[in-house]
């Protein structure tokens, strides 16, 4: 049968068979445990190290691959049809790297883009703060400056990989009265003096990744940590998650897609009534929503990245609606999926279950999909003022 | 530590059906080839595994060979896309049809024309063969000693400490380079082709090696230089699939134990 | 100086000086073919202190021993039973050579094989002798069980083959039965080597859990009932080689332990022969398994959906199969 042709470069199509590889050999197998003993995934941490899919974004002098926005979600995609906790300890180290990209000096990316290129060290990303989460301008961590350094103070909650990555970029406000323009960005190293964890959280689903909040007591840092200009943080924060949003949507494609086969094999092989239940219309019709979901889901996601990547400004609106379209989606898909498969899907024997407990992390994290619908509302009011 | 003195590392892998999709041929008793996606010989890869291994705490160069039909590039491209250097594929018609002796003089010619090696890595059986012969033998022709079923692999100045497994246990030996490994599954995991390495695999020039390069008579090669000849392959009979035993419960034991005795495995 | 290609030789391996089964499957086998081929049996023994050896092999029907008995051989060296092999074939032209498929077997046969450049057989389940030009005929397994080959080796000789342990018939040992015992003298030269033995580790039982890679494997299911009858697929299990392996409700109940289970959340197995004893065949616990070459299946609910991929189904209640099988395989029946 036909399938959307999107047109993939044979480099593009590597990433995927790449990705899909690792997804089938490394991850399947062991996500079910991985979920059950909430453990970090670091076999599969070397294996994509060693794969070169970590600087898939990363320009060749340093290290990566060179690609950008739309070879990410191709990755992130196939990642996701196995596991997306694994999938977000791996988004996670770009969110750590996408700013020193965007905003570092050549000597700060000469100095921790190839790490994180190649894998040796994971990157993480530290917005989140008890009073701050949506509301960015509520941080009150500080960063003041000490002579030739910065002395950062407060705590950063719910970041993923918080304790396993090295390389963190935090937002610390600098100069407090300003408002969201009083925030800076900094780069942060595992292992600054100062900077500690705090315990694992539990999660519903996302077991796999790691979540620690990030301590920062008298942490004394060099001067040349401050990453972009001062009063640069806001700005840093929101170019980073513009960027990174369609790949939370593809987490959400390659997640839906995953639910659909394994609500449609299983409905192929379940037997009620002597037939298979997939001939049955009421499971037909909820097997062909879940495939219309999908497919359109993951036609935004594409065109999205693929605009990005040719360099267009201002894409807020584009990137919120291609974190929320497909993350709704993998919500509803996973949902069905277990309704379709019945006792059989809401039982841990059955790997749909953790699909739906998983996909509602989509809805909230990278900014909730309220604030997103603000964030193309307010995009909508702009462009109908004219 | 063995000196880093850029360790010369062949693998020697075979490209076989894939057991998932093989099929059989009732009427003649053979496999039907064309059924089958090929892949590399799976204990091959834990070799290729421990090759990359060594070269990461060494240094040094893996090449990777195989014998087998032009098909067989495949296979040693995807080694090179694992992360392999240099590969070769030694192919010729005449080579078609070799036993175990025969493939190991290809082999050795192969390896014997190499600048040098210091260590030779192969996985402990093929699933097509199955005889767990071309290791051991290829060692002998090659003038080496051989360790099979290889577990651990320690490295000491001048020499490895290998742990290697037997029915009833296990010994560790100490060996000194060069000498040829046959390694189970248990020694590694191996990795998967990375993005790179595709790329590479995709552009390197592999060159095929015949009688005339390897300087072999094509008599000595193939099924003229096999000593051994197949003379009645039959598929196992599967009529039996799904049978039910019937008769009393010690009927139905019994007729069970002669079953598995015909199948060899009680 | 014996005639040039007769006897047919068996390399008797041993563990801690005895004989082990297939030494004593393999001549017991030797001598039948000796009998079609008008020819000897021949055991050669290398180790050390193995001289009480021979007698054992004679009775199992050697004709003749060739004992090699050095304190340097008391452990398995690759280099060292290559050289001597392959020197006394060389000097007494054996018209076959017989080993065990063992791990030791397959280290060294093949490089006596091809040091005396001739063909060798691997895995051999049955052996026999040609009629018309009395060539050994060697078959074996291929493709997993799934084909059976008969191999020849009739140019050249000796004519070689490993056999699978476990396959052939022992025969009832015959103590008046006599033979000559030939010490051969060490060679120093045999004792060149470079593989040197750091430390040996010997295990009757191969481990608790080999459960992935195991040839044959026995699972408990919920069906077992009692407890005894957990003993009893134990030593059913022990009888035929094979790991005991255990269905999830067995583990969650703390029967087995968890890394014995089987399927989906456990391991996953590909072994030539699996029998269930009261194991249904759930999803889970069967995707698990599908790769097993033989699936035996015994359970009394002739609609448990295990009996769909099984080679052979017992309808039958597991506290009368148990019992039977032990007697059968005990060799009572």
């Amino acid at each position: 049968m036909a399938q959307v042709n999107y047109f993939l470069t044979e480099e593009q199509q590597m990433i995927v068979d790449v990705a899909k590889n690792i997804t089938a050999e490394k991850i399947i197998p062991v996500r079910a445990s991985l979920d059950e003993r909430e453990e970090f995934p670091w076999d599969i941490v070397y294996e994509l190290a060693r794969s070169d899919l970590f600087g898939i974004y990363i320009p060749q002098q340093y290290g990566g691959l060179g690609m950008g926005c739309f070879e990410m979600c191709l990755a992130l995609e196939q990642l996701a049809y196995g596991c997306i906790g694994v999938t977000t300890t791996f988004a996670a180290s770009a969110l750590g790297g996408y700013p020193i990209l965007l905003f570092g000096t050549e000597a700060q990316k000469e100095k921790y883009l190839p790490s994180i290129a190649s894998g040796k060290r994971l990157g993480a990303f530290g917005l989140t703060e008890v009073t701050a989460g949506s509301d960015a301008a509520g941080i009150q961590t500080t960063a003041i400056e000490d002579g030739d350094f910065w002395v950062i103070n407060g705590s950063k909650q719910w970041i993923t990989s918080g304790g396993d990555a090295e390389i963190y970029t935090i937002i610390a406000m600098t100069d407090p009265h300003k408002g969201a323009r009083g925030a800076s960005a900094f780069i942060i190293e595992k292992g600054d003096p100062g900077f500690t964890f705090g315990k694992k959280e539990k999660k519903l689903g996302l077991r796999a990744s790691s979540t620690r909040e990030l301590f920062f007591t008298e942490c004394r840092i060099p001067k040349d940590r401050l990453l972009g200009k001062r009063g640069q943080g806001f700005i840093l924060a929101m170019r980073t998650l513009d960027l990174a949003r369609p790949g939370i949507g593809a987490i959400g494609v390659g997640l839906s897609q995953a639910a659909l086969d394994e609500a449609g094999k299983h409905a192929k092989n379940r037997i009620q009534f002597g037939q298979p239940v997939i001939t049955f219309q009421a499971v037909q019709h909820m097997l062909a929503d879940m495939a219309i979901q999908t497919e359109a889901a993951r036609a935004l996601v594409f065109v999205v990245a693929r605009t990005i990547d040719t360099g267009v400004k201002d894409i807020s609106k584009l990137s919120a609606i291609a974190k929320v379209f497909p993350t709704d989606t993998a919500m509803k898909v996973t949902t069905d999926a277990v309704q379709v498969m019945g006792g059989f899907g809401y039982m841990k024997d059955y790997p749909v279950e953790k699909m739906m407990r998983d996909a509602k992390i989509l809805q909230i994290y990278e900014g909730t999909n309220q604030i997103q619908r603000n964030v193309i509302g307010q995009a909508l009011n702009k462009e109908y003022m004219n | 530590m063995i000196e880093a003195k850029r360790l010369q590392i062949v693998v020697c892998i075979k490209q076989v059906p894939d057991a998932k999709s093989v099929r059989f041929d009732k009427e003649t008793g053979t496999l039907v080839r064309e059924s089958a996606a090929a892949v590399i010989n799976p204990y091959d890869l834990h070799a290729l595994e421990a090759g990359f291994g060594l070269r990461e705490k060494l240094g040094g160069e893996i090449t990777v060979i195989s014998m087998g039909p032009p098909q067989a590039m495949d296979a040693l491209r995807e080694a090179v896309s694992m992360g392999a250097d240099n590969a070769v594929l030694l192919s010729d018609r005449a080579f078609a049809g070799a036993d175990t002796l025969a493939t190991t003089r290809v082999l050795a010619a192969a390896i014997n024309r190499l600048p040098g090696f210091d260590l030779v890595l192969c996985g402990k059986l093929t699933v097509d063969g199955d005889t767990a012969q071309v290791g051991p033998g290829l060692a002998c022709r090659l003038n080496i000693p051989s360790i099979t079923c290889v577990n651990h692999i320690d490295l000491e100045k001048e020499a490895m400490l290998l742990t290697r497994t037997y029915d009833d246990g296990q010994d560790v030996v100490k060996v000194k380079l060069p000498v040829l490994l046959t390694v189970n599954k248990s020694l590694n995991t191996p990795r998967l082709p990375s993005f790179k390495g595709k790329m590479r695999a995709k552009s390197l020039q592999i060159p095929v090696w015949g009688c005339a390069e390897l300087g072999l008579e094509p008599a000595e090669t193939g099924l003229a230089g096999s000593p051994t000849r197949v003379i009645k392959t039959e598929v196992v009979s599967f009529e039996a699939k799904k049978e039910m035993l019937t008769g009393t419960v010690q009927e139905q034991v019994n007729a069970l134990l002669e079953r598995l005795k015909a199948h060899g495995m009680a | 100086m014996t005639q040039k290609n007769t006897g047919i030789w068996v390399w008797c391996e041993t563990h801690e000086n005895a004989m082990t089964s297939v030494s004593r499957e393999l001549l017991s086998e030797a001598s039948r073919l000796a009998l079609k081929r008008g020819t000897v049996t021949c055991a050669l023994i290398f180790g050390s202190d193995i001289a009480l050896l021979a007698k054992e092999a004679v009775s199992f029907g050697a004709d003749r021993v060739y004992l090699v008995d050095h304190p340097a051989l008391s452990s398995f060296n690759d280099d060292i039973f290559t050289a001597i092999l392959t020197d006394l074939a060389r000097q007494y032209r054996p018209e076959i050579i017989l080993a065990g498929a063992t791990d030791r077997g397959l280290a060294f046969i093949p490089r006596v094989a091809t040091s005396l450049e001739t063909g060798l057989t691997a895995n051999c389940i049955g052996l026999d002798i040609r009629e018309e030009d009395g060539v050994l005929l060697q078959t074996r397994p291929a493709w997993e069980g799934n084909l059976m080959a008969t191999i020849v080796c009739a140019e050249q000789k000796p004519q070689m083959a490993t056999v699978r342990p476990g396959v052939l018939k022992v025969s009832e040992p015959d103590h008046l039965r006599q033979g000559e015992v030939i010490s051969v003298e060490c060679n120093q030269e045999w004792l060149t080597t470079n593989i040197e033995i750091i430390s040996s580790s010997r295990s009757i039982n191969t481990g608790s859990s080999n459960l992935a890679e195991a040839e044959a494997v026995v699972c408990i299911g919920r069906g077992i009932g009692s407890g005894k009858n957990l003993e009893m697929a134990k030593e059913v299990a022990a009888l035929l080689h094979a790991e005991i392996g255990a269905t999830r409700p067995i583990t969650d109940e703390g029967l087995l332990d968890k890394a014995l289970q089987i399927g989906q959340t456990g391991v996953n197995i590909t072994p030539r022969l699996y029998i269930g004893f009261g194991v249904s065949g759930a999803m889970p616990h069967v995707i698990g398994i599908k790769n097993a070459e033989v699936i035996v299946a015994v359970n009394k609910d002739p609609k448990a959906p295990i009996f769909e991929m099984s080679t052979y189904g017992l309808v039958a209640d597991v506290n009368e199969v148990l019992p039977a099988m032990l007697k059968a395989l005990k060799g009572e029946g």
